[in-house]
C-alpha cells in the first residue's frame, strides 16, 4: 500500500514539474492542477496509512484512522481550487490583452 | 483568555465582509468604512504592544479548544510588533489610496481588507497549517491587488506571481505533511517540544520538512534564487499597492524567525540550527543582486523594488548571525526599511504625476511642480533606506555589523553591506539629481498631488526620523523581544498551559 500511493505521488509530481516547465499557461494550470492532487494525496498519508478500517470511529475497532490530514486536505482542495480558478482567470486575461498565451506574454515557441 | 488577541483578523475581516455588502452604496461609504476598519487595527494594535511589552505572551485558544488540538492565537512581543507596523504602513498607504487610486478597478477596498487580514493572520498564528491558510488569504488577495488598476505590465507580473506562488504552496503543504508525519502535531508549541525529542530514524523527514518550508519562506522573501518574481510585480503594482507590498516580504522573513527559530532552533535535537547554515550566504547574495539591481535601473519605481529586495537580503544576513543582538538589530531594520520602503514608493507615484510625460524614468524632462517638498522627502528617504547618518537606516546597519564583529562570517558581512550601501548612495544620488536636477526647459506639465496623499507619503518617510529620535526605547524592546524569542521554553510553557483542561468556559468563568 505505502509503495502503490509512494509511486501515484512520484508519478503525478514528476508529470506535475514537466507541465510546469513548458511555455504556455494552459500545461501550466494542469501542473498546478496534478501537483495540488499529489500533494493531496501526500497530506492524506501523512497521518500513517490503515487500510482494511473503519474510515471513521467505530465500535470494537482498536486502531483508527488519523482524522486530522483529512481535515488538512479538505481545507487544501478548498484552497486550491479557489486559486486554480483565479489562475484560469488570469491566464484568459493574459491571453487577451498580451496576444498570446506564452508565460512571458505574446506567442510562445 | 482576552479576546482583545482575536481583533486583529476580525476587524479586517469584518471590514471587508461589509465594504462587498455595501460596495454599491458608493464610493464615500465605502471609504469610509475601510478607513474606520484600517484606522481601527492601530489601536488595537498599540494595545496589544503594551500588554506585550511587559513580557507576557497572550494566548488565545480558538473555540477554546486546549492546546495541541485547536488552533492557537499568540501575540508575543515580536507579533505585536508587526502587528503595529503592519496597521501603520495600511493606513498611510489607504490614505493615499482614497484620494483616487481606489477608483482605478474595481473591489479595491474589499481586497485591502483581506490583505491585512492575511498579514495579521500570519503573524499571531501558533499553527503551522494556520499559518499556510493565511498564507492562502494574503497571497489571493495580493494578486487581485496586483492587478489594481489593470494593463499589460501588471497581468504579465501577476501571472508569474501567481504560478510561483502556488507551485510555492504545494511545497508548503509537502513540508507540512513531512514534519506532521514526523511529529503528529502542527501547533508549534507542541512541535518545538516534539521536535527537540525527536528519534533520530526521523531526523530525514523532519529536516526535509524544515528546508521545504525554508524554501517557501524564501520565496516569499523574494531571496536568491527565488526572487526575481518580485521587481515586476512591485513595479508594475499600484502606488498605494507596492506600499502596503512592502511588508510582504518581512511576513516571509518573520515566518523563518518564528518557525526555524522555534521550532527548528538550536535545541530542536537532530533538526538543531536548521535554517542557520543557509541563511547568511543566501543573504549576502540576494544583497549582492538587489545592487547590481538598483545601479542597472533606468526607472524609480523599480529601483525601489530591488531595495525591498536588498532590504529582505540584509534581514536574512542578521537572522543568520543567529544571536540575540543580531536579531535585534534585524527587528529595528526591518521597522526602518519597511516604513520608507513604503513612503518612496508613494513618494514616486507622486513624482511620476507631478512631472507628466517622462513619469519616473531617470530622463531629463520637465521637473516636479514641487521641487523642494519632493526633492526633501526624496533626500530623507534615501538617506534612510541608504543607511547614511543621521536617520535610523545608519543606526540599523549599525547595530547589525556590531552583531556580525565577532562572527565567522564576518570579512563577508562587512565587505559586502558596506560596498552595497556605497553603490547604494551612487546609485540614490544618481536617481535624485536626475530627477530634481536635470530638468529641461518646459515647465512642470504634470498635475499638483494633493495634500493628503503628499502627507500620507511624508508621513511613512518620517517614520525613519521617528525611529532615530526614539532609538533608544525603540532599541531596548527589540531587545527584549529578541531575548523573548530565544526563551523558547517560556512560549511553549505559555502556550501549553492549558494542556488536559477541558471544561468550557462557562465553568471556568471566563467571559
Amino acid at each position: 500500500m505505502e509503495a502503490l500511493v509512494s509511486i501515484l505521488v512520484g508519478v503525478m509530481t514528476a508529470s506535475a514539474v514537466y507541465l510546469l516547465l513548458r511555455s504556455h499557461t494552459f500545461p501550466i494550470v494542469l501542473g498546478l492542477s496534478l501537483l495540488g492532487y499529489a500533494v493531496n494525496v501526500f497530506l492524506f498519508a501523512s497521518g500513517g496509512l490503515t487500510p482494511d478500517n473503519a474510515p471513521l470511529v467505530e465500535h470494537g475497532i482498536a486502531r483508527l484512522p488519523d482524522p486530522l490530514p483529512q481535515a488538512l486536505v479538505l481545507t487544501a482542495i478548498v484552497i486550491g481550487f479557489g486559486m486554480i480558478a483565479f489562475l484560469i482567470v488570469l491566464a484568459l486575461r493574459a491571453l487577451r490583452d498580451l496576444g498570446g498565451d506564452g508565460v512571458d506574454g505574446g506567442d510562445a515557441p | 483568555m482576552s479576546h482583545l488577541v482575536l481583533l486583529p483578523v476580525l476587524i479586517p475581516l469584518v471590514g471587508g465582509a461589509l465594504l462587498l455588502l455595501t460596495g454599491g452604496l458608493g464610493t464615500r461609504v465605502e471609504r469610509t468604512i475601510a478607513l474606520a476598519a484600517t484606522a481601527a487595527l492601530l489601536p488595537v494594535a498599540l494595545l496589544l504592544l503594551s500588554r506585550a511589552a511587559s513580557g507576557e505572551i497572550l494566548i488565545y485558544y480558538l473555540g477554546d479548544w486546549p492546546a495541541p488540538y485547536g488552533i492557537t492565537l499568540v501575540v508575543d512581543r515580536l507579533s505585536a510588533l508587526m502587528l503595529t507596523l503592519a496597521a501603520v504602513l495600511a493606513l498611510a498607504s489607504l490614505l493615499y489610496a482614497v484620494a483616487g487610486d481606489d477608483r482605478r478597478g474595481r473591489y479595491f477596498h474589499p481586497l485591502f481588507q483581506m490583505q491585512l487580514l492575511g498579514i495579521n493572520g500570519a503573524f499571531i498564528t501558533g499553527d503551522l497549517f494556520n499559518l499556510f491558510v493565511f498564507f492562502e488569504i494574503l497571497l489571493i488577495a495580493s494578486y487581485a491587488l496586483q492587478l489594481h488598476g489593470g494593463g499589460a505590465a501588471r497581468v504579465r507580473a501577476a501571472l508569474h506571481l501567481v504560478v510561483l506562488n502556488l507551485a510555492g504552496s504545494s511545497i508548503f503543504l509537502i513540508g507540512i505533511g513531512a514534519i506532521y508525519a514526523a511529529t503528529g502535531t502542527l501547533n508549534m508549541a507542541d512541535l518545538a517540544v516534539r521536535v527537540s525529542a525527536a528519534q533520530a530514524d526521523q531526523a530525514g523527514l523532519l529536516r526535509a520538512g524544515g528546508l521545504l518550508l525554508l524554501v517557501v519562506f524564501a520565496l516569499k522573501a523574494a531571496l536568491v534564487p527565488l526572487g526575481f518574481w518580485l521587481p515586476p510585480a512591485y513595479t508594475a503594482a499600484s502606488a498605494p499597492v507596492a506600499a502596503l507590498f512592502a511588508i510582504m516580504t518581512k511576513v516571509g522573513v518573520y515566518a523563518i524567525l518564528r518557525v526555524h527559530g522555534l521550532v527548528f532552533g538550536p535545541e530542536a535535537g537532530p533538526a538543531a540550527s536548521l535554517a542557520v547554515p543557509w541563511l547568511v550566504p543566501v543573504g549576502l547574495a540576494t544583497i549582492a543582486v538587489a545592487t547590481l539591481g538598483v545601479l542597472a535601473c533606468r526607472e524609480l519605481h523599480r529601483l525601489l523594488a530591488h531595495l525591498v529586495v536588498l532590504s529582505a537580503g540584509t534581514l536574512i544576513v542578521a537572522l543568520g548571525l543567529d544571536s540575540e543582538a543580531a536579531t535585534s538589530a534585524a527587528l529595528y531594520y526591518a521597522l526602518n526599511s519597511t516604513l520608507v520602503g513604503g513612503g518612496l514608493f508613494l513618494l514616486a507615484d507622486l513624482i511620476a504625476r507631478e512631472r507628466g510625460e517622462a513619469r519616473t524614468f531617470l530622463d531629463r524632462a520637465q521637473g516636479v511642480a514641487r521641487p523642494a517638498l519632493l526633492g526633501t522627502l526624496f533626500f530623507v528617504g534615501a538617506v534612510g533606506v541608504a543607511g547614511l547618518p543621521p536617520f535610523a537606516g545608519f543606526a540599523a546597519k549599525v547595530y547589525i555589523l556590531q552583531s556580525a564583529v565577532a562572527g565567522p562570517a564576518a570579512t563577508w558581512v562587512f565587505s559586502v553591506v558596506l560596498v552595497s550601501g556605497l553603490l547604494l548612495i551612487v546609485a540614490l544620488s544618481r536617481a535624485g539629481s536626475g530627477i530634481f536636477w536635470r530638468i529641461g526647459d518646459t515647465p512642470p506639465a504634470g498635475e499638483r498631488a494633493g495634500l493628503l496623499p503628499t502627507s500620507s507619503a511624508a508621513f511613512l518617510l518620517l517614520g525613519t526620523v521617528v525611529l532615530m529620535a526614539g532609538a533608544g526605547p525603540i532599541t531596548a524592546f527589540t531587545q527584549a523581544t529578541a531575548s523573548q524569542l530565544a526563551d523558547r521554553a517560556a512560549y511553549v510553557g505559555g502556550v501549553m498551559a492549558n494542556q488536559g483542561v477541558s471544561t468550557p468556559a462557562s465553568q471556568r468563568g471566563d467571559p
